[in-house]
């Protein structure tokens, strides 16, 4: 057995489910975060691969005893420092108001 | 006053303040909310930076900068995979997770599957990953503290390791969530500080000049210009690049499916916060990464890539070694008091790591084994917190016996196992729950047992456990049978967690499972229904 819930939540979980904003939440949330994922994953793949088939490319000098396979690591850093900042300003505006208006819903239906 | 006097006292003190918290956190556990997620009541700067106290472990402070010390670049691959993987966590699963549980791992499957066999299942793997990462850190802790204790092995080091295992059981059956936490944010502060202060001073031996301290890095180390570049230790074969490719995955996808890191996003009140919360570990655990590169490559420039390892074979001294040559070196008064620091700091974050181990085998084994599964769900709160707490203490008794016997192995492995663990068996079905319809319980079992039995499987019959010396010893090297080539078994067992997920789902019919999905998806996206804080 899952868990159990009463028949009102219920119904209001399929109501919201239903509904335009809900499906307009899901779908931006989707729009950020699938999309996203394959670049940040795919970045660090290449890197990873990069690191162990491309050794000479990796070697190269850019500046002093700096070498391309660091500058490639210090921006696997700066991306996922961007992606982060990105994704909270993202949700921040476009998801957080659309889900306080469902939740309220949600809350003002089961009488919470 | 010696140093040895020095870095004892300086034990002590982290000792009393986080004894002296912990008792000041039990006033309010009574409830389960308090006792599994301290009331729910934490700040995302303070839950960021228990998240970043539970994470970076010993392994990530003391083993990257080691590791940086004695093979130059191919440690620094380490601390990228570490890093990126919160990009899973925040993106994926930190919000969802928090508004559709309440307590462990299992709560979201639960919510919409048959509980008994998913929670049996997601307890399971809770306990063995977090069993593999405590025995890592405990058996680590013996041979650190006699290391920069500097003296005879033997009785000391069970007697490091009871007392760790008592501490650490006192954290948690005491303090619950919420001394737990304060005791990972005190060791987050002091691990940052620390680091910082180390790291500030071995830059200013160069004039802040990184490229020159590559350099007098890659002529101390032996290996010359190489020492910079990848492949001194995963380069040699086609196998061994494998085996990082394999290592690699592990990590950036086992973070996200860490038990006692999920656990944490349920200590806040809501999922906005949990938000900020990945956001401050992020910041604190990527600048945190930035320096172990300045301590690893720091310490082979000032001390030697040799010296290091005259002292430790892993390295594992590299940090402590350098705070004692930028203070002043050995001898000096600077630098025993910035070694006594950095060890006491070193002390701090084992403790920290191991009570949130601790607690998450703990909530799992009471709230999903006992309360949901053999007693199924009919037991009051105070009855539930009560076995708690005495799950704690077993598991804790149970984790010091094991590690006494571990003592003398070489089982830093155990790392890597729970981080390919938690990307095998619990990230599939944690991901599938939450973005697939159609999944159900015997996909999700079939996930975890399936990534489960198979990374330990591939890992036994793996070079670290048997056969020839490939770069460490195994742990049985009279014996051989390491038919896996890989040390690492992410490579297959990921995939495979993935496929007997969508396998097991495919093969089964559960309308149940798939009719309260809208209500999980609408759960876990607006937060309707999830837990709320308790005051």
């Amino acid at each position: 057995m899952a868990e159990d819930i009463s028949t009102t939540k219920h119904e209001t979980y399929l109501r919201i489910h239903g509904s335009d904003e809900f499906v307009e939440l899901r779908r931006r949330f989707r729009a950020f975060v699938l999309p996203f994922t394959i670049a940040f994953m795919s970045w660090y793949l290449l890197y990873v691969l990069m690191s162990s088939f491309a050794v000479d490319f990796m070697s190269t000098r850019v500046v002093g005893n700096i070498n391309v396979g660091l500058v490639f690591g210090l921006l696997q850093f700066a991306s996922t420092f961007l992606i982060a900042a990105a994704y909270s300003k993202y949700a921040n505006s476009k998801l957080d108001p659309l889900a306080d208006a469902l939740l309220a819903d949600y809350d003002k239906e089961t009488g919470r | 006053m010696s140093d040895q006097t020095l870095t004892i006292v300086l034990f002590l003190v982290v000792v009393a303040i986080t004894v002296g918290i912990t008792i000041w956190a039990s006033r309010e556990t009574a409830t389960t909310a308090d006792y599994y997620a301290g009331g729910r009541q934490f700040s995302g700067f303070q839950n960021g930076l228990a998240v970043s106290g539970d994470y970076m472990s010993a392994a990530s402070f003391l083993g990257i900068s080691g590791l940086i010390s004695q093979v130059g670049y191919d440690g620094f691959l380490y601390s990228i995979g570490f890093l990126v993987a919160w990009l899973v966590a925040l993106l994926l699963v930190a919000e969802l997770l928090r508004n559709s549980g309440r307590y462990t791992m299992a709560d979201q499957l639960a919510y919409r599957m048959r509980q008994r066999s998913v929670r049996t299942a997601a307890s399971v793997s809770t306990v063995a990953v977090s069993i593999f990462y405590l025995l890592a850190q405990m058996v680590g802790a013996g041979t650190l503290v006699v290391l920069l204790l500097d003296v005879d092995e033997g009785l000391l080091k069970n007697l490091v390791i009871a007392g760790v295992g008592a501490l650490m059981i006192f954290y948690v059956t005491v303090g619950g969530m919420k001394g737990t936490t304060w005791v990972q944010i005190v060791k987050a502060v002091l691990l940052m500080s620390g680091t910082a202060l180390v790291t500030v001073l071995a830059l200013a031996e160069f004039g802040f000049n990184i490229s020159e301290m590559l350099g007098q890095a890659a002529e101390q180390s032996g290996s010359g210009a190489a020492f910079l570049e990848p492949g001194l230790a995963y380069g040699a074969t086609t196998t061994a690049k494998i085996d990082f490719i394999s290592l690699a995955l592990a990590l950036v996808l086992g973070t996200a499916g860490l038990p006692h890191i999920l656990i944490r996003f349920y200590t806040v009140p809501t999922a906005r916060v949990a938000r900020t919360s990945v956001q401050w570990a992020i910041t604190l655990i990527g600048i945190f990464y930035l320096m172990t590169l300045v301590l690893g490559f720091g310490a082979a420039a000032l001390v030697g890539t040799e010296q290091i390892a005259s002292v430790d074979p892993a390295g594992n001294l590299a940090s402590p070694l350098l705070a004692e040559a930028v203070g002043g070196g050995e001898g000096t008064t600077g630098g025993a008091v910035l070694l006594a620091l950095i060890a006491a700091v070193a002390f701090a974050t084992i403790l920290a790591v191991v009570a949130g181990l601790t607690l998450t085998s703990a909530s799992s084994v009471a709230h999903d084994l006992y309360a949901n599964v053999f007693r199924k769900g009919r037991m009051s709160e105070s009855d539930e917190v009560r076995v708690a707490r005495i799950a704690a203490f077993v598991i804790g008794a149970v984790a010091i016996g094991l590690s006494i016997l571990a003592q003398d192995q070489n089982i830093a492995f155990l790392v890597a196992l729970a981080f390919a663990v938690a990307a095998s068996a619990n990230l599939p079905s944690l991901l599938y729950n939450l973005f697939w319809r159609r999944f159900n319980t015997r996909g999700a079992t079939w996930a975890i047992y399936g990534g489960l039995v198979s990374c330990v499987g591939l890992v036994i019959f793996s070079p670290v456990v048997s056969g020839p010396v490939v770069t460490t010893p195994p742990l049985f090297p009279d014996y051989d049978w390491s038919y896996f080539p890989l040390s690492n078994p992410g490579i297959v067992s990921i995939p495979l967690g993935f496929f007997l997920g969508w396998l097991g789902t495919v093969t089964s019919r559960e309308p149940e499972a798939q009719e309260r999905y809208p209500e999980l998806e609408v759960r876990s996206l607006t937060g309707a229904g999830a837990e709320g804080a308790h005051h």
